[in-house]
C-alpha cells in the first residue's frame, strides 16, 4: 500500500522520555472518569490504549499533557512522571509541560488561514523564532520526517487547508514535531481517514517511535495491533490490563480484555 | 456476516472438524479392518470416499480464510481458527493413511497371511481411543486431556517396532514372503504416521485452550 515510509527526525528530536502514571484518579465534575491508573509507558516505542467508548482512554491521554483540567469542573489526582519530572508537582508550568508533549487529534486541525509553511512553524514562531534560516530547516526538516516533504514541497504558501485528509493529518504530525517535542500523543489519529491515508498515519507512527515516545488511543483494534508494542485495555476508568501487544491480542490474560477483543460487548 | 453468524459459523466449523476426525478414524478402522477380512471391495470403498474427507478440508480451510479476511478474529476466536485450519490438515494426511492402508490389502489381494494379525488391529485400537478422547478433547477445550493423548503415541510407536523385528526374524527365516511382509510393515507405519498426525492436532488443541505452543511428546 504506498510507498514505503522512512523518516527521519535527526536534528528534531534530541530527547525523548517515558512516562510513568501511578495512581491517576479524573473527574468531570462529580463524574468519576479514571480510577486509579497505574502505568509505566517506556520510550521509543508506541504504546496503544484501547477501550470502548467512555473507558477514560482518551481522558488518560489528556492526563498526560495537563490538558484534561482546561475543561471547567475536571480535575486530576496521582502522579505523572514525565522522565524525570512529576508534571503534577508544585510549581510546574502547564504550558511548558505542553510544550514537551505534542498531540495529534482525531480531526486534523491545520490553522486555517496559515500556509503550510507557517503551519509547521507555528509553535516556533510563537515561541518567538524569527530567523528566516532557521525556519525554513525546521519546517523542512518536520515535514520530512511526517513524510510529506515531497508533497508539499513546491506549495509551502499554499493554504494547509488546500491539503486532502491524510495530508492534513501528516501535516498536524508535523507541525507537533516541529517544536521537538519528547512525547507524542495521538488522539484517534486515523479515524477520519480511507484506509490507504491510514496506513500511512500508522507507518509513520511506528518510524517515529524509534526517536520519540508515542502514545496512542484508538477505536480501532486492528490499528492498536499493527502499530503498537505494548497496548492497555481501560475499561469503565480502570486499567484492565497492559503488556505486549502480541501476548494482549492472542491471549489476553482478562476475561473482559478476551470478550471486548472478540467483540463480544462494547 | 453478522455477530450471531458469525458466532454461528464458528460453532458449525469446530462441528466439522470433529466430523472429519470420526470420518479420518473411520476410515482408518475400516482399512484395517479390509485387511483382516481381505476384503478388498471394502478397501476399495476406503479409498473412494477419501475423496469426502478432502472436500470437508477444502471447505474448512477456505471458510477458516473467509473468516480471517471478513472478521478479523482475536484472542480465543483467532486461535480456535488458526486450530483448525492446521488441524484439517493434519486430520487430512490421516484420511490419507486410511487409503495407504487399502491400497497395501489391494496389492496382498488373497494372498495367504505370513502371520496371524495381532499388533496391527492393537495399533489401530489404539489409535481410535486416542481418536475419540482427542475429539472430546477439542470439543471441551481440554488441554490435559490432548496432553494426555499425544503421551500415548509411544505405545503405538512401541507395537510398530514389535511388528517391525517380528518380520524381520520371517523374512530372514523364509525370504519368500518377504513382498508380503513389506506390505504389512507398510500398513504399520501408516498406523504410526497416522497417531503422530494427531499429536499434532493435540499440540493445535492445546494452543486453541492455552495459548501455548509447544511440541508434544518430543
Amino acid at each position: 500500500m504506498g510507498d514505503r515510509v522512512e523518516t527521519q527526525t535527526t536534528g528534531l528530536i534530541d530527547r525523548t522520555v517515558g512516562i510513568q502514571a501511578e495512581n491517576v484518579h479524573a473527574w468531570f465534575d462529580r463524574l468519576h472518569a479514571l480510577r486509579g491508573i497505574t502505568l509505566t509507558i517506556p520510550e521509543r516505542k508506541v504504546t496503544a490504549i484501547i477501550g470502548p467508548s467512555g473507558c477514560g482512554k482518551s481522558t488518560f491521554l489528556r492526563c498526560l499533557n495537563r490538558m484534561h483540567e482546561l475543561i471547567p469542573g475536571a480535575r486530576v489526582e496521582g502522579r505523572i512522571l514525565l522522565g524525570e519530572e512529576e508534571i503534577y508537582g508544585d510549581g510546574v508550568d502547564p504550558v511548558r509541560v505542553r510544550r514537551r508533549i505534542g498531540m495529534v487529534f482525531q480531526k486534523a486541525n491545520p490553522f486555517p488561514t496559515m500556509s503550510i509553511f507557517d503551519n509547521v512553524c507555528a509553535g516556533l514562531t510563537l515561541a518567538g523564532e524569527r530567523n528566516r534560516r532557521k525556519l525554513e530547516a525546521v519546517v523542512e526538516q518536520s515535514l520530512r520526517a511526517a513524510v510529506l516533504w515531497d508533497e508539499v514541497k513546491d506549495r509551502l504558501q499554499k493554504s494547509g487547508t488546500s491539503l486532502s485528509g491524510g495530508q492534513q493529518q501528516r501535516l498536524c504530525i508535523a507541525r507537533a514535531l516541529a517544536v521537538s517535542p519528547e512525547v507524542l500523543l495521538m488522539d484517534e489519529p486515523a479515524s477520519a481517514l480511507d484506509p490507504a491515508s491510514t496506513l500511512r498515519i500508522e507507518e509513520l507512527a511506528r518510524e517515529l517511535a524509534k526517536d520519540i515516545t508515542i502514545v496512542i488511543v484508538t477505536h480501532n483494534m486492528q490499528q492498536a495491533a499493527r502499530v503498537s508494542e505494548l497496548t492497555g485495555f481501560f475499561l469503565d476508568g480502570e486499567l484492565i490490563e497492559f503488556g505486549s501487544t502480541n501476548e494482549l491480542f492472542t491471549r489476553p490474560k482478562d476475561r473482559r480484555t478476551e470478550d471486548y477483543i472478540t467483540g463480544r460487548f462494547g | 456476516m453478522t455477530r450471531e453468524s458469525y458466532e454461528r459459523e464458528l460453532t458449525q466449523l469446530k462441528d466439522d472438524v470433529v466430523r472429519m476426525g470420526e470420518q479420518a478414524g473411520e476410515a482408518i478402522h475400516r482399512s484395517v479392518e479390509a485387511l483382516r477380512n481381505r476384503d478388498l471391495e471394502a478397501a476399495e470403498r476406503v479409498i473412494a470416499e477419501d475423496d469426502t474427507i478432502d472436500a470437508l478440508h477444502m471447505s474448512l480451510e477456505e471458510r477458516c480464510m473467509r473468516l480471517l479476511a471478513t472478521q478479523q478474529p482475536m484472542a480465543r476466536d483467532l486461535r480456535t481458527i488458526a486450530a483448525v485450519f492446521a488441524i484439517t490438515i493434519d486430520l487430512e494426511r490421516m484420511a490419507d493413511h486410511a487409503e495407504g492402508i487399502s491400497r497395501a490389502v489391494k496389492r496382498l489381494g488373497t494372498e495367504p497371511p505370513v502371520k496371524p494379525l495381532v499388533d496391527i488391529p492393537k495399533m489401530d485400537g489404539l489409535l481410535q481411543d486416542m481418536i475419540r478422547e482427542t475429539l472430546d478433547a477439542f470439543r471441551n477445550l481440554d488441554a490435559e486431556r490432548a496432553r494426555a493423548v499425544a503421551k500415548r503415541d509411544d505405545a503405538v510407536d512401541e507395537l510398530r517396532n514389535r511388528v517391525l523385528h517380528e518380520l524381520l526374524d520371517l523374512m530372514i527365516k523364509n525370504p519368500g514372503i518377504v513382498p508380503r511382509a513389506l506390505e504389512i510393515l507398510i500398513v504399520a507405519r501408516h498406523l504410526e504416521r497416522a497417531a503422530d498426525h494427531l499429536t499434532n492436532v493435540c499440540e493445535r488443541i492445546v494452543y486453541m485452550v492455552t495459548g501455548e505452543l509447544r511440541e508434544l511428546n518430543v
